[in-house]
C-alpha cells in the first residue's frame, strides 16, 4: 500500500520565489562562518581506531628479543604470497639461543600486501601485526619490499609481559634441563 | 587625432584590460574561496611563491588565502596539452575561443570606472571613451558573445556541446530582450523633456549623485535587470551553455587547455562587465551613499580619483560575491523552466514595470 504523502500547495509568497531564494541565501550565508570539516591531510592526520588493520609489522617484546621465531606459518597463510621468510638459527652462545629459531630475512612485498591480517590472526607467537601505518609510498619497486629491519622500526615492542620463552629457559633450568 | 593621443590611449587601454584580466584571474579564486566556505571547505591553500611565501606571518597568511594560485592557474592553462580533435571544424574551433573574450574585452571601453576632480573644480571622467550611446554599445557588444558559445558548440561537431551551443543562443534571445526593456525606464527618466538627452554612462553615475540611487526607485528594473545579467554571463542558475551534469561540460566539452581557458576568461570577464554595468546604472556607480557624493565630504584631487575608483570597484566586488554566493544557493533551472521564465516572467514583467514608470515619469515631470 504506497503511502500517499499530501503536497501543500504553494502560498503566494513561495510562488513569487524571491522571498524563498532570500532565505536560501541566508541559510548559504551562514554556512560560510560555519567550522570547516576540512581535514588538511598531510599536516592533519585522522585518528586512527584501536584494532585498525594496517601495514603489517614485526614486534619485539619489552625485554627487545624478537618475537618471529621463523615458523613460516604467516608466509604460508599469507594469500597474495607477499611475505618470504629465510630462517635462520639463534647461536647457542645466545641470552636467547632456547628460542632456537629467528628469521635471517624477512621480507613483505607492499605491493602484494593485501592488508587481510591473516599473518596476525595466524601467528603463535604474536610477532607479527598489522598497525596503524596506512600511508607507504616509494619510487621503485624495490622500495616498497619492507625488510626485516624496517619491519622492525614500523613496529617497535608489543607492550605485553608473558615471556614465554623466558619463563621456558627458567622452568627448564630449574628442573635440570629435564623441561 | 595626434599620434601622441594614440599612444596615450593605447597605453590607457592596456591598463584597463590588463587590470580587467587580473581581475579576472583573481575571481576564479574568489570564485573558488566562496565555493569552498559555503561548502564547508578550506579552499586552495597550498600554493606558494619562494620569496613571498617565506615572508613570516605575512606569506603564511597569503598562502593560506591562495593568493599565488592564480599564477599556479594561469599556468597550467598554458602549459596542458592543447588537443584539437580531429573530426572539428578547425577554423571555428579555435575562432571560437577568441570571439567569446573579444567582446567581453571590448565593452569595458565604455564603462566609467570615477573621476579626477582637478584642482580647479574641473572634472575628468576616468573612461576609455565616454560615447553617448555607451548603454547601447554594451548591449550591442556583449551579446555578440554568445557567438563565441554558439560557434563552440557547432565546431566541436559533438553533441554535447552542440547542445550547449543551442540552449546559449536560445537563452541568450530571450533575455536580451528582457533586459534591454527593463533598463528603459532610467534612460527615459535621464531623456525626458527638458534635459540634455544622453545615453552615456557617465551620465547615468552623475544624475544618481546626491540623489536617490535607480534601484531605490526603480527596484523591479534593478531585478529584473539582475536576473537578465545572470542569464547573460551564463551563470547559474542560468548555466543552461554550461549544465555540467546534464551536457558534460556544454559548449567547451572539446576544448582544453589555453582555449578552455579563453572561455573561462571569458565568462569572468562577461561577470565582472555586468556587475559593473548594474552598479554602475542602479547602485550609483562612484557615489558612496545615496544622496551623498565624495565632493560632499570635501574630497577632491587625488583623493576623489582613489576613492571614487575604489567605491566602484567596491560594489563590482560585491556583486562578483553576489554572482558566486547565488551559484551556491539556486539549483540550475530546466531548459523549458528558462524559457518560460524568460517569455512569459520577465518578458511581460518588463512591459508592465516599462509602462508603469511611463505614467510614473510622465506624472513627474508634468509641468
Amino acid at each position: 500500500m504506497p503511502i500517499v504523502v499530501k503536497r501543500k500547495p504553494l502560498n503566494l509568497l513561495e510562488k513569487l520565489y524571491l522571498p524563498e531564494i532570500a532565505r536560501g541565501l541566508a541559510v548559504t550565508f551562514r554556512r560560510m562562518f560555519e567550522k570547516k570539516v576540512t581535514l588538511e591531510y598531510p599536516e592533519q592526520r585522522p585518528p586512527i581506531p584501536e584494532g585498525y588493520r594496517g601495514v603489517p609489522t614485526l614486534v619485539r617484546d619489552p625485554e627487545g628479543r624478537e618475537k618471529c621465531v621463523s615458523c613460516q606459518l604467516c608466509e604460508f597463510v599469507c594469500p597474495p604470497k607477499a611475505i618470504r621468510i629465510t630462517p635462520g638459527e639463534i647461536p647457542e652462545d645466545d641470552e636467547h639461543a632456547n628460542v632456537e629459531k629467528a628469521p635471517k630475512e624477512f621480507d613483505i612485498d607492499m605491493l602484494r600486501c593485501i592488508y587481510c591480517g591473516m599473518c596476525q590472526e595466524v601467528c603463535p607467537e604474536e610477532a607479527i601485526w598489522l598497525q596503524n601505518q596506512y600511508s607507504m609510498s616509494g619510487y621503485t619497486r624495490a622500495e616498497m619490499v619492507n625488510d626485516k629491519a624496517k619491519l622492525y622500526e614500523l613496529g617497535g615492542t608489543l607492550p605485553d609481559e608473558h615471556f614465554k620463552w623466558k619463563k621456558k629457559k627458567e622452568a627448564s633450568r630449574s628442573a635440570g634441563d629435564h623441561h | 587625432m595626434e599620434i601622441s593621443d594614440i599612444i596615450i590611449k593605447t597605453i590607457y587601454a592596456a591598463i584597463v584590460v590588463s587590470v580587467l584580466m587580473g581581475f579576472c584571474s583573481y575571481a576564479v579564486l574568489a570564485e573558488r574561496k566562496v565555493s569552498s566556505w559555503i561548502q564547508g571547505r578550506v579552499g586552495p591553500n597550498r600554493t606558494t611563491l619562494p620569496l613571498l611565501g617565506s615572508i613570516p606571518y605575512v606569506g603564511r597568511f597569503l598562502t593560506r588565502l591562495g593568493i599565488f594560485q592564480p599564477a599556479a592557474d594561469g599556468l597550467k592553462f598554458l602549459f596542458k596539452e592543447d588537443v584539437i580533435p580531429a573530426h572539428v571544424n578547425k577554423l571555428y574551433f579555435v575562432l571560437a575561443p577568441v570571439l567569446s573574450l573579444i567582446p567581453a574585452l571590448t565593452t569595458v571601453a565604455v564603462v566609467p570606472f570615477g573621476y579626477f576632480e582637478h584642482a580647479d573644480g574641473t572634472i575628468t571622467n576616468l573612461v576609455l571613451t565616454d560615447i553617448n550611446v555607451a548603454i547601447l554599445f554594451i548591449f550591442a557588444i556583449s551579446s555578440l558573445g554568445v557567438y563565441g558559445v554558439v560557434l563552440a558548440g557547432w565546431a566541436s561537431n559533438s553533441k554535447y556541446p552542440f547542445l550547449g551551443g543551442i540552449r546559449a543562443s536560445a537563452q541568450m534571445i530571450s533575455y536580451e530582450l528582457a533586459m534591454g526593456i527593463s533598463v528603459l525606464p532610467v534612460f527615459m527618466w535621464l531623456n525626458g523633456p527638458g534635459r540634455d538627452g544622453t545615453l552615456s554612462l557617465v551620465d547615468v553615475v552623475n544624475a544618481q549623485g546626491g540623489g536617490l540611487w535607480f534601484a531605490m526607485w526603480m527596484p523591479f528594473s534593478f531585478l529584473i535587470f539582475l536576473v537578465c545579467i545572470f542569464a547573460e554571463t551564463n551563470r547559474l542558475p542560468f548555466d543552461m551553455a554550461e549544465s555540467e551534469t546534464e551536457l558534460v561540460s556544454g559548449f567547451h566539452t572539446e576544448y582544453s587547455s589555453f582555449k578552455f581557458g579563453l572561455f573561462f576568461v571569458g565568462e569572468y570577464a562577461h561577470m565582472i562587465i555586468g556587475s559593473a554595468i548594474i552598479a554602475i546604472l542602479f547602485l550609483g556607480g562612484w557615489h558612496p551613499l545615496p544622496f551623498m557624493t565624495w565632493a560632499d565630504f570635501g574630497v577632491t584631487g587625488w583623493l576623489s580619483a582613489v576613492l571614487s575608483v575604489g567605491t566602484l570597484l567596491g560594489k563590482l566586488c560585491g556583486f562578483l560575491f553576489f554572482f558566486m554566493w547565488i551559484r551556491w544557493t539556486l539549483p540550475r533551472f530546466r531548459y523549458d523552466q528558462v524559457m518560460k521564465l524568460g517569455w512569459q516572467m520577465l518578458l511581460p514583467a518588463s512591459i508592465a514595470n516599462l509602462i508603469l514608470y511611463t505614467i510614473v515619469i510622465y506624472f513627474i515631470d508634468a509641468p
